[in-house]
């Protein structure tokens, strides 16, 4: 069994890892019912003998001591992480595990990136070779961060190159929270595209989120909450709610439920890797399987349930339920319509008491309503993995690779130009050391390549199937 | 044909029995081959110890030693040990087969028969192959010796792995090849499991087409069982409801129980073939270039249903050679319990032709393929419909299990028009018949059989690698790790030969 790092930039970065972090010990809690620490809790945390001083404390089997994240919190304010150190889940992280700088980086990915990126260079890379020791087999680096600021943006995108030079053969799974459109940071357009480009560029494949969607998936939740409409209640501890697991009737803290979301989205991918199931699927598959091309490794995920399921026995149609759902607007974590555009490659990722039988059957009902591209017909990953969510009898996690990414990228780019015609803001970013015209006009260029690979492959859509001529053999 | 072995008169324990049989040593790789292997064990164990074996109990005694010997190894408390090796390069499955094995309480895996890494090939044929296949090679081959070693007579190799994955794929190809360069003398077959044709994993198909091209040179028979065929059994035929991958696998076993376990030569009664693996290659492969062996049995059902049914051979026998000519992959389907009977009879006795309308609507026997009449071209040749194409043989082995066994009569299958015209039926035929009953059914007939079955198969995820390597994508992650575009080419080569060569038939 492998092991995977966590690395949070940036406010928004930390704040999601929190709640990941929160959410993952209450996973484990619940499954691990005996505290005997376990291949499955080890891919995630570390076993500390915390009486022992220094770093000699690891303990890799017996009875759970104390369990510290594998993580490394970065950011370039303290307000967020400093909480988080005072907070009920202080004891999970190791003080070692932190780089914090007090001024922040004004929501300028050059300060991010260039002046913070050569600052802290040395300690990053401290710290990460500290937590890649601490693994048996590292499989992945996990990176949360949002687009549209300066750190998370900047120096989250710093870190991948680093990641990429110094652990070529880890995988570099990036959660990225992109800038809805009334984003109140005025840079985040140049913030973005910025970070797009490293993207792009050392990724091994990106989830894009929204704060929209989150925002609308809350909003409905309240709203059936506030309605009554969810039957008896939503159960009160399950993982989907808030992270104190008590229901609000208004959210005080959206982002908290937003945050909470995206964790749920981490455990959900890496939920059959953990744990077992009769059709395994571990992390490298997810970019084998789902990344055709090297470029193309943005996938929009959408995740179910996240409403309600009270009954614990539940008959097909309810399970099929599950799986429509899936494919619906409601449970998409990205703004985006994969419905009517090309898939390239999809994964369902089921937990609980799934059989091999459901999942076709409903692959069957789905996959006519569907596109898939014309090499890839029958372009479906599955996995299913026997332990359900806390509080859930199943769940379904689908990573689609479609072109309904397009419109988001050419949205940031619409964005971006607006700004940038105007150079508003721009000496900001061209007052940096290292910084110039240049890297706004790669940036650009980098992203339109992606855009047009998109299009191109959404001209073969609608286009009849044929069969290429074979190999003749001479008999 | 005689055997080029030495029968040597081993006496194990108090039981005399003579000439016991060969061993064979199991191979199960990945997550597939593990969840199978197990299913196939327990199916044996369990049939051995079955007391409905309709035969005396001397022979049942027979059979149990014969089973033992040839699957199990002795331990010193008396729980029989799996003469397997579990390779795979994560271990979640590994654990979990260990110890469901040791539950049974009636048999187990070998303490030190496992060997195991902690991150998989990720689906990638590449990474089984060049990465994990030379990275390990001495470790697991070692493993391999110790086992082999532990036999007093050895038959050969039984490889157990999937096509989609890519430890059982690609490892299982470096594996095989190397089974043959330091085993030359020993036999290997390879158990294949085909993916469902709706994927399991994308690339699924680019992992099946190098496996079958690199098994093509270095395995001695290819048995392959496909899942979407294994699936309708389970949804038509036993009734189940909410089909689990445990649900396929028990009835995959169940096909390779009445396959492997014991059974009588025709010509002699008096003891049980000792070399399963050289008996069914010498019957089922004449010519290298015909490998590709399937499975098809009957009867299957639901217990529920068995209590109710009876069949006769006669009936059994009619329905399987219509299975084999006409490239179905099952019996009909059967309804209720009662039902049962008066519909087999029915088909049985009725003229074909007026069933036909009826058993065309469910998936299962076409009773309009006939075999052609000698010197003419096949009917179906000449229809449009693509299914009516009639199946032809390179060889078919017949295993008939169970009470009356002796009256079962098996003229049928020796038709000349069912063969290529390369072999004579007397070659290409064999069938052995068994007194003692197999799990349950007073009567089962299984046939194995290197035919056109898997030709449509085969050349459909050609053809859909094809495309997909046309477009170029996923290729990069083969390159990653050594395979070449050239590589797939010859993969796509030596199987479109094969392709031709099944076809010319």
């Amino acid at each position: 069994m492998t092991q995977s790092v966590v690395v949070q930039v940036g406010q928004c970065g930390n704040q999601i890892g929190c709640c990941f972090w929160d959410l993952a010990l209450r996973e484990h809690a619940a499954v691990n019912q005996k505290g005997i620490y376990d291949e499955a809790i080890s891919s995630f945390f570390r076993n500390v003998d915390t009486r022992v001083v220094g770093d000699g404390g690891s303990i890799s089997k017996g009875k759970i001591c104390s369990l510290k994240a594998r993580a490394v919190l970065i950011d370039m304010e303290e307000g967020v992480v400093n909480e988080i150190l005072q907070g009920p889940l202080r004891d999970v992280f190791d003080t070692k595990q932190l780089i914090t700088d007090i001024s922040g980086s004004g929501n300028n990915w050059a300060v991010g990136h260039k002046v913070f990126g050569s600052l802290y260079q040395d300690q990053i890379l401290e710290k990460l070779r500290k937590s890649a020791e601490h693994c048996d087999c590292l499989q992945c680096f996990f990176i949360i961060h949002s687009m549209g600021g300066g750190t998370g943006s900047g120096l989250g995108t710093f870190l991948l190159k680093v990641l990429e030079d110094e652990f070529p053969e880890v995988y570099r799974f990036v959660t990225s929270i992109y800038p809805s459109g009334e984003d109140d940071v005025i840079t985040s357009p140049y913030n973005s595209m910025l970070a797009m480009k490293e993207l792009n560029e050392h990724a091994d494949c990106v989830l894009p989120i929204d704060n929209q969607s989150l925002f609308d998936i809350i909003s409905k939740i309240d709203l059936m909450v506030n309605s009554g409409k969810l039957g008896t209640t939503v159960k009160p501890n399950s993982l989907v709610t808030s992270s104190s697991g008590t229901l609000k009737k208004r959210h005080k803290k959206p982002f908290d439920a937003m945050n909470n979301i995206v964790a749920n989205l981490l455990l959900n991918l890496t939920s059959s890797a953990r744990f077992e199931g009769s059709l395994n699927m571990d992390l490298n598959e997810i970019s084998m399987n789902l990344v055709p091309f090297p470029q193309l490794h943005y996938l929009v995920s959408s995740l179910t349930p996240l409403y309600t399921l009270t009954d614990v026995n539940i008959p097909p149609r309810r399970l099929d339920q599950m799986f429509s759902d899936a494919f619906s607007k409601d449970h998409q974590l990205l703004q985006a319509d994969p419905k009517h555009s090309l898939y390239l490659a999809c994964a369902l990722m089921v937990r609980g008491n799934v059989q091999i039988s459901d999942l076709r059957r409903n692959i069957e009902r789905l996959k006519p309503s569907l596109q898939f591209v014309s090499w890839n017909q029958e372009g479906w990953k599955t996995s299913l993995c026997s332990v359900p969510p806390v509080g859930h009898s199943h769940s379904l996690l689908a990573l689609a690779n479609n072109t309904c990414v397009k419109p988001t990228f050419m949205e940031l780019k619409e964005r971006f130009m607006r700004l940038y015609k105007k150079k508003a803001h721009l000496h900001h970013y061209l007052q940096v050391e290292g910084v110039e015209k240049s890297c706004f006009t790669e940036a650009v260029s980098s992203l339109s390549a992606l855009i047009q690979e998109y299009d191109q492959l959404d001209t073969t859509k609608n286009m009849p199937v044929q069969d290429l001529p074979r190999l003749s053999i001479a008999m | 044909m005689e055997h080029a072995h030495s029968f040597s008169v081993v006496f194990r324990g108090n039981t005399p029995s003579l000439w016991l049989s060969m061993s064979i040593v199991t191979v199960q790789l990945g997550q597939c081959g593990n969840q199978i292997g197990f299913e196939v064990f327990d199916a044996l164990l369990s049939d051995s110890h079955s007391s409905q074996g309709l035969c005396s109990k001397r022979e049942n005694e027979a059979y149990q030693a014969s089973c033992k010997e040839r699957f199990f190894s002795e331990e010193e408390n008396g729980v029989p040990i799996a003469r397997a090796v579990l390779v795979d390069m994560e271990p979640k499955v590994i654990n979990q087969t260990l110890s469901k094995a040791a539950q049974s309480g009636q048999w187990k895996y070998g303490q030190h028969a496992c060997f195991c890494q902690k991150q998989g090939s990720g689906n990638n044929w590449a990474y089984g192959y060049s990465v994990h296949g030379p990275r390990h090679e001495e470790s697991i081959m070692s493993l391999i010796r110790k086992e082999v070693e532990k036999c007093d007579s050895f038959s050969g190799f039984f490889i157990i792995m999937s096509m989609a994955g890519g430890t059982g794929s690609g490892l299982g190809a470096f594996v095989t090849q190397n089974l043959q360069d330091q085993y030359p003398n020993s036999l290997k077959m390879n158990h294949i499991i085909w993916p469902y044709g709706t994927g399991e994993v994308i690339v699924q198909n680019y992992n099946s087409i190098l496996t079958l091209s690199h098994l093509y040179r270095s395995s001695d028979a290819l048995l392959v069982h496909e899942n979407d065929a294994v699936h309708k059994i389970c949804a038509k035929l036993m009734n189940i409801k909410q089909i689990s991958f445990s649900d396929i696998n028990q009835v995959l076993a169940h096909q390779l129980g009445s396959v492997f376990q014991p059974t009588y030569s025709a010509e002699s009664s008096f003891h049980y073939r000792r070399n399963p693996l050289g008996d069914l290659m010498e019957h089922l492969v004449p010519h290298p270039e015909f490998k590709m062996l399937s499975v098809r049995n009957i009867p299957h059902m639901s217990e529920n249903s068995l209590a109710y049914s009876t069949f006769t051979w006669a009936g059994l026998l009619k329905h399987l050679r219509q299975m084999l000519i006409s490239n179905a992959k099952m019996e009909e389907e059967v309804g209720s319990d009662c039902v049962a009977q008066a519909s087999l009879e029915l088909l049985v006795s009725s003229d074909p032709s007026t069933s036909a309308s009826q058993s065309a609507g469910i998936t299962g026997i076409d009773w309009h393929v006939r075999p052609p009449l000698s010197g003419l071209p096949p009917l179906g040749k000449m229809s449009l419909n693509k299914d009516l194409h009639f199946n032809t043989s390179v060889a078919n082995l017949v295993i008939l299990r169970g009470k009356d066994v002796q009256s079962a009569d098996v003229e049928g299958f020796k038709d000349p028009a069912l063969y290529t015209s390369w072999l004579k039926p007397v070659n290409a035929f064999n069938v052995w018949k068994t007194q003692r009953a197999f799990s349950k059914y007073e009567k089962s007939a299984v046939l194995v059989s290197n035919s056109q079955f898997l030709v449509k198969p085969l050349d459909t995820i050609v053809g859909k690698a094809w495309n997909m390597f046309a477009s170029k994508a996923y290729i990069h992650q083969y390159t990653k790790f050594g395979i070449e575009e050239e590589d797939f080419l010859d993969s796509f080569t030596s199987l479109e030969q094969v392709v031709a060569s099944y076809c010319n038939l």
